[in-house]
């Protein structure tokens, strides 16, 4: 069994994410559960997704120390989940933090690079996503989550293909923006 | 067809294949897509009306009429959602039904998203309806084509009980397509469906003996599990568990090194009336019982009577004994601690299935991120314009279920109550009424508005209360994903209707100030609101602006770094996420501002500006 995380904010498209990480591997015959942060929490506040695929799916939470994969869509939210992470499994983070509301009126910060460092230090295998370049090189930020995905497939831990995700965004995402989501899916799996 | 379905699309599919021909609720998390999907998957050739109701109790009454006349009914809610529908639920019980009615209440543990973390199957029990409980997605979609069979077999609604995590789940689903067609008889008059005590008196009787009969047909029921382990070793214990809980339990049971089989366990999909049969069968054949549910200790008190009925030396532990957490949502790892104490595992201070995690170190501060308004939501506009307002006096704020109860949060700090639908406009008055020399305001969004708050604006109105009623009316209901309501013109059904006028209903039920206010106008807004708070008596304003999630916009903010000064004016304000502070001054986070044009008018250097984006 495949278990994968996806922790972020609220407004990310992390809920789309895991659904076309779960569709993927139905197509490959695998049977999915996922679970999704939905309601009050998506103003804004820090959102997680749990999605689990194999042969035998009990529930669709995935208990501590046993996801496989992390998807971090900014760093302090990734490492916020690591306690799930199981002994020696990947994360994939954002480069650049997501600074939260209350930070801008406390002047705390949250740079990225603490969290990656930290990140670094420990017995996870770390992937760091530059998304901010690939988003300016297909000119949206609202394709942060399938350049995670491509990260994330690059990896290997899916056990999903570059060409079955790609079917399955051809098949998810609403047609006007298909193209523009394979481009940055491509950039991201060569640039990773 | 196999498909990735979310709990509540799988029990919307449920319904149509079952064929429910009225479908009708009131949006709330995690309810709210199964009636969105009945809606998305209606078609013009099925004979099936559905309908966002103005309330819960509304669509509870409006689906009995269409049972008594004999379609299949489906009621959709979240378990506060069911204190608002008790009145017609308790009587409906005692009248009975004709076409299956099925009643969907979703909980919610946690709780993540709610109020309350009451349990719905006290409901159950309270009003003697029987109660369906699935464990996952595709118990729910067996288990809402199940509920309409045994509704028109015992003439009685039946609940389907949901918690968050079989709602929002998703789940690979087989879909049959086929769809039961149920014929409409048309409503027979009879004086069956006129309540009087006669009649309760007669059908209580018949209902009581009905929950006897179905403790025993329960026991048979392909939604309960019975398993009595042939392995010695673990026959002193026994578990049971309901809901989404008996998967926590499967997990840790098969991580624990067994495989289900080899251990004892009840599973209840059937929470009331309980099956007393095989309930009996497992605690004679152990010396003890674990319990693992969510919410109440339901099915524990249960079990408990009945060990007492028969006479039965067993322990019955869980909630009540202080095993198992009474409070919040359960998981497989707590499940797997409790269990980890009897099968010898546990003893590292680790739950079981962080078996060998290595010790990652201290993780650096993390930030704390409470849900907020939206980059551009008109009701920071309308908060901060009554803040300016009012500030210096002596004022209470009343706030409402909405997302306007995010208003609560600094640096505005505008809602000083919030407790239930409606209640803003009738606590502002007992607040007021005790205490003379304050200034009461009433927060209320155009969805609650007339859901529950119009009773209290004519309770105001009777009893000469001295409030300000402020309705932020953003022309939709917003926090559960944009719902349509009375005044939005438009129906579930994709037609075209009558809009109800706010500001009509309020000058209708007497009250003498009403005044449109566009709060993205902040002076302006600012002068309405000394002048309505200037208002003895019931006054009110309507605040109108879009939510900003209806529609794209072309605007957004700009700061020019030459005039910004660095005050920090418009972030310690407002607190809005599309203000940053960085380098010692103010800037746009481009991805998230909307134009909204708030922050210009509160710059005291005119240093922000609109551009109109290409």
């Amino acid at each position: 069994m495949i278990n994968c995380m996806l922790s972020g904010v609220g407004g990310q498209g992390t809920v789309l994410a895991s659904r076309l990480i779960a569709q993927a591997a139905m197509a490959n015959g695998e049977m999915a559960m996922t679970a999704e942060t939905i309601g009050m929490a998506q103003r804004g506040g820090c959102v997680v997704s749990h999605v689990r695929c194999g042969k035998e799916v009990a529930s669709s939470l995935i208990p501590k120390g046993m996801a496989d994969i992390i998807i971090g869509f900014e760093p302090n939210e990734a490492v916020r989940v690591l306690p799930y992470l199981k002994k020696g499994g990947t994360v994939i983070t954002t480069k650049r933090s997501v600074e939260p509301v209350t930070g801008a009126l406390t002047g705390k910060t949250y740079p990225g690079e603490v969290m990656i460092d930290y990140l670094k230090k420990t017995d996870a295998r770390v992937i760091v996503v530059d998304a901010d370049e690939i988003c300016k090189a297909v000119g949206s930020f609202k394709v942060l989550n399938i350049i995670l995905l491509g990260a994330a497939v690059k990896s290997g831990v899916l056990g999903i293909s570059p060409e079955e995700m790609k079917e399955t965004i051809k098949e998810r995402v609403k047609p006007k923006f298909v193209d523009l989501n394979l481009k940055a899916f491509d950039l991201a799996y060569e640039r990773v | 067809m196999n498909k990735l379905l979310m709990g509540n699309e799988a029990i919307a599919l449920g319904a149509i294949r079952a064929g429910v021909q009225f479908v009708s609720g009131y949006p709330g998390t995690p309810s709210t897509e199964t009636l969105e999907t009945v809606a998305k998957y209606r078609t013009s050739d099925m004979d099936l009306y559905v309908e966002w109701s103005v309330n819960e109790k509304a669509a509870m009454e409006a689906a009995a009429g269409a049972s008594y006349s004999g379609a299949r009914v489906l009621v959709t809610m979240k378990q506060v959602g069911l204190n608002v529908a008790s009145d017609p639920l308790m009587s409906l019980e005692y009248v009975g039904i004709n076409g299956g009615f099925v009643i969907l209440v979703a909980d919610d543990p946690g709780p993540i998203s709610s109020q309350t973390e009451q349990d719905t199957r006290h409901f159950a029990k309270f009003s003697k309806i029987p109660a369906l409980d699935p464990a996952t997605p595709l118990e729910a979609y067996e288990m809402v084509q199940e509920a309409f069979e045994l509704s028109e077999k015992y003439k009685t609604p039946v609940f389907l009980r949901t918690s968050t995590r079989v709602n929002h789940a998703c789940q690979s689903i087989e879909i049959d397509n086929e769809r039961y067609r149920n014929e409409i008889s048309g409503f027979k008059k009879g004086p069956n469906w006129v309540i009087f005590p006669g009649l309760t008196r007669k059908n209580h009787v018949l209902i009581e003996a009905r929950n006897e009969q179905l403790r025993h047909e329960n026991s048979k029921s392909r939604f309960n599990t019975l398993n009595i382990s042939e392995k010695a070793e673990n026959k002193r214990l026994a578990f049971a568990a309901g809901g989404v809980s008996f998967a926590y339990f499967s997990e840790a049971v098969k991580d624990a090194g067994y495989e289900l089989g080899d251990v004892s366990y009840l599973k209840v999909g059937t929470p009331h009336p309980f099956p007393e049969d095989i309930a009996l069968s497992l605690l004679k054949s152990a010396d003890e019982v674990m319990v693992f549910e969510e919410l109440d200790p339901v099915i524990e008190t249960e079990l408990t009577y009945i060990a007492g009925k028969f006479g039965i030396a067993v322990k019955i532990r869980g909630k009540l004994t202080g095993d198992v957490p009474n409070a919040g949502e359960l998981s497989a790892e707590i499940v797997s601690e409790v269990i980890d104490k009897y099968f010898g595992g546990g003893e590292s201070g680790k739950t079981s299935f962080a078996h060998d995690l290595p010790d990652r170190g201290e993780a650096p501060d993390l930030p704390v991120r409470p849900p907020v308004l939206c980059a551009g939501c008109p009701h920071r506009a309308s908060f901060y314009a009554v803040k300016q307002a009012m500030k210096g006096q002596k004022a209470v704020f009343c706030g409402d279920i909405g997302c306007y109860t995010l208003g609560n949060a600094k640096p505005l700090d505008m809602v000083d109550t919030c407790l239930c639908m409606g209640a803003d406009i009738t606590i502002a008055q007992g607040i007021q009424r005790v205490s003379p020399d304050t200034k009461t305001f009433a927060f209320i969004g155009d969805s609650t508005f007339f859901a529950s708050g119009i009773t209290g604006v004519v309770n105001a109105v009777y009893n000469e209360a001295d409030e300000v009623i402020c309705v932020l009316d953003n022309s939709t209901t917003a926090m559960t994903g944009q719902q349509p309501h009375p005044g939005t013109g438009v129906t579930m059904m994709g037609e075209i209707t009558e809009k109800v006028d706010i500001e009509a209903v309020l000058k209708g039920v007497g009250v003498g100030f009403v005044k449109k206010v566009d709060p993205m106008n902040h002076k302006e807004a600012v002068l309405a609101v000394k002048e309505a708070a200037a208002v003895k008596g019931v006054s009110a304003l309507i605040f109108k602006s879009p939510c900003v999630s209806l529609f794209r916009s072309d605007k957004q903010a700009y700061i020019d770094e030459d005039k910004c000064i660095g005050c920090r004016k418009c972030i310690n304000e407002i607190g809005c996420p599309g203000l940053y502070f960085k380098d010692g001054k103010a800037h746009i986070d481009e991805a998230q501002c909307n134009g909204c044009g708030l922050c210009t008018q509160i710059c005291p250097v005119g240093a922000i500006d609109i551009k109109k984006l290409v």
